[in-house]
């Protein structure tokens, strides 16, 4: 039996630049209230959302990830030639072959990259960032980009009083690279099918296209069945994530969940009994549930704006259809 | 050994009040909890999982939507608790 060589990876990976997309366009509450029988306050009080970003006919998915690509490979101080590896996280790109990643792999001039997209719903941006880590550690690539981007409004019905204020649009996108300090912990991720109900979209696209139901599929969900799911059972697995890297939550500097509704942040940070000291991401006010590009945006907001730095110590954890969830402690690039 | 149901009375208020800052005298058998107490969808997805820890209760999801006054949760509680 021919001796295999085996490959040559880096000692550990971290997150060495950030990027973000967020459409032009603003749409304030206002503007879903003219589809549904609810208000302003009603709106904020169930969610912590006051405005959010629809994407434009131009601002397509290959569009908003190229422009996040662009910042987050500037932000990592590396050419986009040597990137190895696009990862590209979203349930919203309405042409499923090829992958997008391909696409975006092309035009931000990467080369012959190994590119391909992945389905994981709201804990997307962790998976991409678990795949991407194994990638460099295990030698297969030097450096890869992982993306999470949305065009949710697409998938959004504008006349269900319970979720079409929840949804926005953007790209976040980091890059990931060799490390000589474990900078990206163990990540503490799984699924649970047996919840698959709880957050879907409405219809099969095969339904729809054959004719039933007329209305486009959107995506729905369980409210209350949601909620406590994500509060007190990801709660747990935040603190899973915390206990495989070592750390305890007095460690942590930056607490950035998936921005899927303040309440469940709010819940969250309660639940886990987070030190005043630990910043916490509520990006969701202002750019509404994002899905897979949630964190990555959310990270880049916090960094840009002062309220976290490079070197700080961050737990990250997404939730959401599937139900599937990822968490995991990183540094902050 | 089983709550009685002024002691899960007591509790369900001393909870209510911990998550939606409602005075505990407030919290009486024939309120409703979203009409009278402010308690909207969510927060009673809160005070559901505190009581279900201290009562020691499984209260799954499909059932909760049915308790809409205290006297509803106490009955419940008292009916399931281990």
């Amino acid at each position: 039996m021919a001796k295999i060589r085996p490959s040559q990876g880096a000692p550990y990976a971290r997150i060495m630049g950030v990027g973000g997309y967020r459409p032009t366009r603003v749409v304030p509450n206002e503007v879903i209230l003219e589809t549904i029988d609810s208000s302003d306050e009603w709106i904020r009080s169930r969610s912590g959302i006051a405005t959010r970003h629809w994407a434009s006919d131009e601002e397509t998915v290959a569009m908003m990830s190229i422009e996040a690509s662009g910042k987050a490979i500037a932000d990592a101080g590396i050419t986009p030639e040597q990137i190895g590896g696009v990862i590209v996280s979203t349930v919203s790109h309405f042409k499923q072959t090829p992958a997008v990643a391909t696409e975006i792999a092309d035009r931000i001039g990467a080369g012959k990259p190994a590119a391909f997209d992945i389905s994981a719903g709201c804990a997307g941006f962790g998976y991409g960032l678990t795949l991407a880590k194994g990638m460099v550690v295990e030698g297969s690539a030097d450096y890869v980009l992982v993306i999470g981007v949305e065009r949710l409004s697409d998938l959004t019905d504008l006349e269900d009083r319970a979720t079409a204020f929840l949804f926005g649009d953007g790209a976040g996108a980091v890059v990931v690279g060799p490390s000589q300090e474990p900078e990206i912990g163990p990540t503490v991720w799984g699924s649970e099918g047996d919840k698959s109900n709880t957050i879907t979209q409405t219809v099969p696209w095969d339904d729809y296209r054959n004719g039933t139901p007329e209305k486009f599929p959107a995506l729905t969900q369980e409210g209350q069945a949601v909620f406590r799911w994500a509060v007190f059972e990801m709660a747990k697995i935040a603190q899973q994530a915390l206990d495989a890297a070592g750390i305890t939550s007095a460690d942590l500097d930056v607490f950035i969940p998936h921005q899927a509704n303040m309440r469940i942040i709010d819940s969250m940070v309660k639940t886990l009994k987070l030190p005043e000291h630990v910043t916490v991401a509520r990006d969701v006010e202002t750019t509404g549930n994002t899905s897979a590009a949630s964190i990555p945006l959310a990270m880049e907001r916090l960094l840009a704006t002062g309220q976290a730095k490079s070197g700080d110590t961050a737990l990250v954890i997404g939730f959401g259809a599937g139900l599937v969830y990822a968490a995991t402690v990183v540094t902050l690039p | 050994m089983a709550a009685t149901q002024e002691e899960i009375v007591s509790g369900l208020a001393e909870i209510v009040n911990e998550i939606a800052g409602i005075p505990v005298e407030d919290v009486q058998l024939d309120k409703s909890f979203t009409d009278d107490l402010d308690v909207d969808s969510l927060s009673m997805v809160e005070v559901v999982v505190a009581a279900e820890e201290r009562f020691d209760v499984k209260i799954p999801d499909d059932d909760v939507k049915n308790l809409k006054t205290v006297g509803d949760a106490a009955d419940y509680i008292a009916k399931h608790q281990a």
